[in-house]
């Protein structure tokens, strides 16, 4: 017989104001089940709290309904008084007479039924509650983080240095990044390389980090604490162990006409290659696509050079199995592609550029070393138009959103022109100026203001080649949509920032939610920015939306946090809200049918299947069992399983119907 | 005669209805004392028995409500909700059920004023279809 | 291919060689058009600045009779009625008080079950399934594709070619022999409804394109609009005077540029009616020219 205790808290006026508490205890004392009914001023001050401890014990209660607040609010407050008087959390229940009632009715009598019935229904529930438990899982405290970009690294590093393994997986032949390309950094103008090698240095020399560079996830099955990951590791074509990175073999290379990815195809570079000098690893790989040897046969020439003989042409793709407790990705971004400006030339005129391919010319280690000079003759260029928002806030290129990292790079860009060609014009067209940020605005201005900058609010309507200078065709808005003409010697587009275009795969891959962008999803844009709805898997930097360095550093660091915070314990503990299937003693065992509509409805894949078997092994039947690690207790399962065989702990059918039935 | 009164029973998710519900009370605003909420992870958990059931306990109306196609906490399942939903009321149309007092709602953790709105406009128009009397008679027959 | 036909007033009109050279190059392309009865007009460049359920009423009622009369497609060559029959049929299709609404003013129903099309969605769809042997002349001349506004324009609305940089009429040209240049005025305004009002913008505008075009060494204009063509070679001269230079440009419809490749006779396709000469420096053909011309002067004089 159950013993219900219900606590009705005037929370100050905010319920008794409206709803007469006498009558509600009154009321709550002739229903069938409750042993013991009592207001107080506040019920969470800790005199409130300890009428609710004395009456446990004193009363013997097997239940006990506060009413008061939303359980949003204090439900965990009150599950924890009652856990400290021995009496299971889970057998604690609110009914909201607060929010859902006082606050939003005028005082009277139905006001004050309406909160008797609220707690009537609380009361048929808490008749049927059982006592739960938390969930234990264990944790395996090794950390995988996808993408060795600046995110990647900092994550690693902070997830290291808390003492934590970690594998870093990098789908380039190095670790690095977006922001090995830069040049210089706004606003401090700090050069890009010099503060970013170090890191990269400290992540392939940490002993708690484990680097696979040149590989890709292939898949992940698991859940928070144990996920189980493969890694493709793709075939460099080289003996790592037996490479020393003397780079020989790039010099004997007979291609040396490709396009380097790392110079955004600025410079050059061989088949055999490493990205950039200051590479980690420092361990050259093979672009089998484009290499003589893959595509007719012979050549050879990389591995006659080579003093280590390193070379291996024929070296399969290898599948590394690891087990991680968390998953951090931080994947990154592209920048927009060319066919997305056929007005602008991009792609037909050489002396039209995207940003990234500036930050190669501006860079000390590009291909100019450091000198703009055009890529159509090698001039330096002499008027440079620099256009915001390329793609950006454009509804008709599908890229609604501000990619945020342009203005600040557009004025560094027209800085950095200014400061090497000391007689050059640049000119920016802008849409706004977004200088939002620790003296960014500031920055803005001295490009302006000290560096003679000269900013057009207005949008560039077409780019032509006309007599060797590109026209580029604007308004200036501020001038009342005057039409404006600059011939030009080099546009820069500061193109849209936008997802990989792997990134909708992975998602899938890591069973993360990603937007109308393929973007990746926090599980809450404010309040959980790293963390993904998926328990044990987190974001940073610009795979989940356009951000600059020191937003993606900051994250970084969050992220790594939350995963030295998930591996300070030896166990996990989550809600016990989750869904479990009957089970019952042979020759029955489970009255589930083994449709597995259950399989298919959740979201989260954690229905699996059991056998059942006889003693020498027959099987019996196949039934649905629930991974209690990966069940995160939604309940769609339960609303569609024909033998009802499924039900959600906390929010059984028996305490369901026992709350219609009180209505 | 006093005006009727009609009895509504909400069914919410935890995390956008009852969320957004809260929002209501937090803003101070008022709205019809009739509807009783019955809260639940998500609105995937809702299954069609409940709703009858409802009905037969003395329900004037039904409101279903949780988050938004795409804002699922538990990432799909207000998809399930919603496609058993649309076939669910097309059946009970078919059979003669007076489709009129089930409501269903979007109702985001932020829609506060929205969840006011939802409620009220579902009190007027079961308080003008009148009490669901004869339904409740005939599925207590023999019951009770 | 059977298609409804909408030919609008101006290629029943001052763009007769529109139409003309349309219904010459049909039946070698296998095309079968069946005017729609009794169509009305499309309300272009007036009806919409005016009135709104009068500028919807107009291409619906074209568009119900095209319906009726069991049409699923229907092509539109002249670009302003294209552009008010799509957006009609767009406008409609969101708004499914306003169709109704409509098609009360109307009289009949419009469902909008039939799909408008243009000119270069249907030549491409044409070409696409082959011309091989019928080119019997190719067109051997670089030209300049000239898209104008309206083709391209709204994307949402046409969802057809990019708007800012189309390639169907270059790859048709193509297809023709022809070498389409490379230049930047694809979708630049030519003055457009200011043919008549303000003659001095469109000279101004239009010499802009006509001598992009030369200098990028096109020896014609290949449009697919009447207001685009009339912009172009009735108003060439005053762009010529404008600009203090001649161009004498030929602008060509796409339809006659494909009739010269499939090799019909220039009267078909009533090149005579331009009034800047068809010619071209290298394969100049003199008795085309003669006629041309003899052909140019009452127009001409017409014009002041």
């Amino acid at each position: 017989m159950s013993r219900i205790g219900v606590f009705l808290c005037h929370c100050g006026e905010n319920i008794a104001g409206t709803v007469d508490p006498g009558k509600v205890v009154e009321a709550a004392n002739r229903i069938p089940g409750v042993v013991h009914s009592i207001d107080y001023k506040y019920m969470c001050s800790d005199p409130g709290q300890s009428l609710i401890r004395e009456a446990i014990k004193e009363k013997g209660l097997t239940g006990v309904i506060v009413a008061a607040c939303s359980p949003r609010m204090h439900e965990p407050t009150f599950r924890r008084v009652c856990a400290e008087s021995g009496l299971n959390a889970f057998l604690c229940e609110m009914a909201n007479v607060r929010e859902h009632c006082s606050w939003v009715h005028e005082k009277s009598e139905l006001t004050t039924a309406k909160a008797i019935d609220l707690v009537r229904i609380m009361v048929e529930k808490a008749k049927r509650n059982r006592p739960l438990f938390p969930i234990k899982v264990p944790v395996t405290k090794t950390a995988l983080v996808l993408g060795g970009g600046i995110a990647g690294i900092q994550a690693s590093l902070d997830i290291a240095n808390a003492g934590h393994k970690v594998i870093l997986v990098e789908r380039d032949p190095s670790i690095g990044g977006h922001m090995a390309q830069l040049s210089e950094t706004f606003p401090t103008l700090d050069c890009s390389q010099c503060i970013l090698t170090p890191r990269m240095v400290e992540v392939a020399q940490h002993p708690n980090i484990t680097l696979h560079t040149y590989s890709e996830l292939e898949s992940v099955d698991g859940f928070i604490g144990n996920f189980k990951v493969k890694i493709r590791k793709k075939a460099r074509g080289i003996d790592e162990k037996l490479c020393t990175g003397c780079g020989v073999c790039a010099q004997k290379c007979p291609l040396k006409k490709i396009p380097s990815e790392f110079n955004a195809a600025m410079g050059m570079r061989t088949a055999i290659y490493t990205p950039f000098p200051q590479a980690v690893p420092n361990k050259p790989v093979i672009d089998k696509k484009r290499c003589t040897y893959y595509l007719k046969g012979k050549c050879k020439a990389c591995e006659k050079a080579c003093p280590a003989e390193a070379i291996r042409f024929d070296q399969p793709d290898e599948i590394i199995e690891v087990e991680t407790g968390a998953i951090v990705c931080t994947t990154g971004f592209e920048v927009l592609s060319t066919e997305f400006f056929p007005e602008y030339g991009y792609g037909k005129y050489k002396d039209v550029i995207n940003g990234l391919q500036f930050e190669r010319l501006a860079s000390a280690s590009g291909p100019t070393l450091g000198a703009i000079r055009r890529p159509s003759d090698g001039k330096e260029p002499e008027t440079v138009v620099f256009i915001a928002c390329a793609g950006s806030r454009d509804p008709a290129k599908g890229i609604e959103y501000c990619s945020k990292i342009c203005c600040m790079y557009t004025a560094k860009h027209a800085m950095l022109y200014k400061h090497k060609v000391h007689q050059g014009t640049p000119y920016v067209f802008y849409m706004d100026i977004r200088a939002g940020g620790k003296m960014y605005e500031e920055f803005v201005r001295r490009a302006i203001e000290e560096d003679g900058v000269k900013y057009i609010r207005g949008r560039v309507s077409r780019i032509y080649e006309q007599d060797g200078k590109l026209i580029v065709k604007g308004a200036d808005t501020l001038l009342g949509a005057q039409p404006v003409e600059i011939e030009a010697d080099l546009v820069v587009l500061a193109t849209a920032m936008v997802a990989n275009s792997g990134a909708e795969e992975l998602a899938k891959k890591i069973h993360v939610s990603y937007d109308s962008y393929h973007f990746l999803a926090e599980a809450h844009p404010k309040l959980r920015p790293v963390e993904t709805n998926t328990a044990g898997i987190f974001l940073a930097g610009a795979c989940q939306a356009p951000r600059d360095i020191p937003e993606t550093v900051a994250q970084a660091s969050g992220a790594a946090s939350k995963v030295a915070a998930l591996f300070s314990a030896d166990e996990l503990s989550r809600e016990p809200v989750i869904a479990v299937v009957h089970r019952t003693a042979p020759p029955i065992f489970s009255i589930c049918e083994g449709c597995f509509m259950c399989e298919q409805a959740c979201p989260f894949q954690a229905i699996e299947r059991e056998e059942i078997k006889t003693r020498d092994g027959k099987l019996i039947k196949v039934v649905a069992k629930v991974n209690p690690g990966v069940c995160q207790g939604c309940g769609t399962c339960v609303a569609l399983c024909r033998a009802k065989a499924l039900d959600l702990q906390g929010f059984s059918n028996e305490q369901v119907y026992a709350e219609v039935m009180a209505v | 005669m006093a005006e009727f009164e009609p009895k509504i029973v909400a069914f919410v998710c935890n995390w956008c209805t009852y969320a957004g519900a809260d929002l209501t009370g937090t803003s101070r605003i008022k709205y019809a004392h009739n509807v009783r909420m019955i809260r639940l992870p998500c609105t995937g958990r809702i299954d069609f028995m409940l709703l009858l059931k409802a009905f037969a306990r003395g329900a004037d109306g039904v409101i279903v409500s949780g988050c938004h196609p795409g804002d699922c906490h538990y990432t799909a399942g207000n998809y399930h909700a919603r496609r058993r939903w649309i076939l669910f009321r097309q059946l009970l149309d078919f059979l003669g059920f007076d489709t009129q007092r089930l409501h269903f709602a979007w109702v985001s953790a932020a829609e506060g004023a929205k969840w006011a709105e939802t409620v009220n406009s579902v009190v007027e128009e079961v308080r003008r279809l009148g009490p669901f009397q004869n339904y409740q008679q005939l599925a207590r027959a023999g019951i009770e | 291919m059977k298609l409804g036909y909408f030919p609008g007033c101006s290629l029943q009109g001052s763009a007769g060689e529109f139409d003309e050279s349309l219904q010459a190059i049909a039946p070698a392309l296998g095309l079968e058009l069946i005017e729609i009865p009794d169509w009305s007009c499309c309300g272009a460049s007036a009806a919409h600045n005016l009135n709104r359920l009068l500028a919807l009423a107009l291409p619906a009622r074209t568009l119900a009779l095209a319906e009726r009369a069991g049409f699923r497609e229907v092509l539109v060559p002249c670009s302003a009625c294209y552009s008010r029959l799509i957006l009609t049929r767009h406008e409609l299709e969101q708004d499914e008080g306003l169709r109704r609404q409509v098609s009360e003013i109307i009289g009949m129903e419009y469902q909008g079950t039939v799909r408008v099309l243009n000119i270069l969605e249907v030549m491409g769809q044409i070409f696409q399934d082959g011309l091989k042997g019928k080119i019997t002349k190719p067109f051997e001349h670089p030209v300049a594709c000239y898209y104008g506004c309206l083709l391209v324009r709204p994307p949402k609305v046409v969802q057809f070619d990019r708007p800012e940089d189309p390639r169907t009429m270059d790859e048709l040209m193509k297809k023709i022999g022809a070498e389409p240049i490379d230049w930047a005025f694809k979708v630049e305004c030519c003055g457009a409804g200011f043919s008549i009002s303000r003659t001095d913008l469109v000279a101004k505008l239009s010499s802009k394109i006509l001598a992009d075009a030369q200098r990028r060494g096109a020896e014609a204009i290949i449009v697919a609009c009447p207001m685009c063509h009339a912009n172009l070679d009735m108003r060439q001269e005053k762009a010529e005077k404008w600009a203090g230079k001649k161009y004498s440009m030929p602008v060509l419809y796409l339809t006659q540029a494909i009739g010269l490749a499939l090799g019909l006779p220039e009267k078909k396709l009533a090149l005579h009616q331009h009034l800047v000469p068809v010619s071209f420096p290298v394969k100049a053909k003199p008795a085309a020219k003669a006629k041309a011309e003899t052909a140019s002067q009452p127009a001409g004089q017409s014009e002041e």
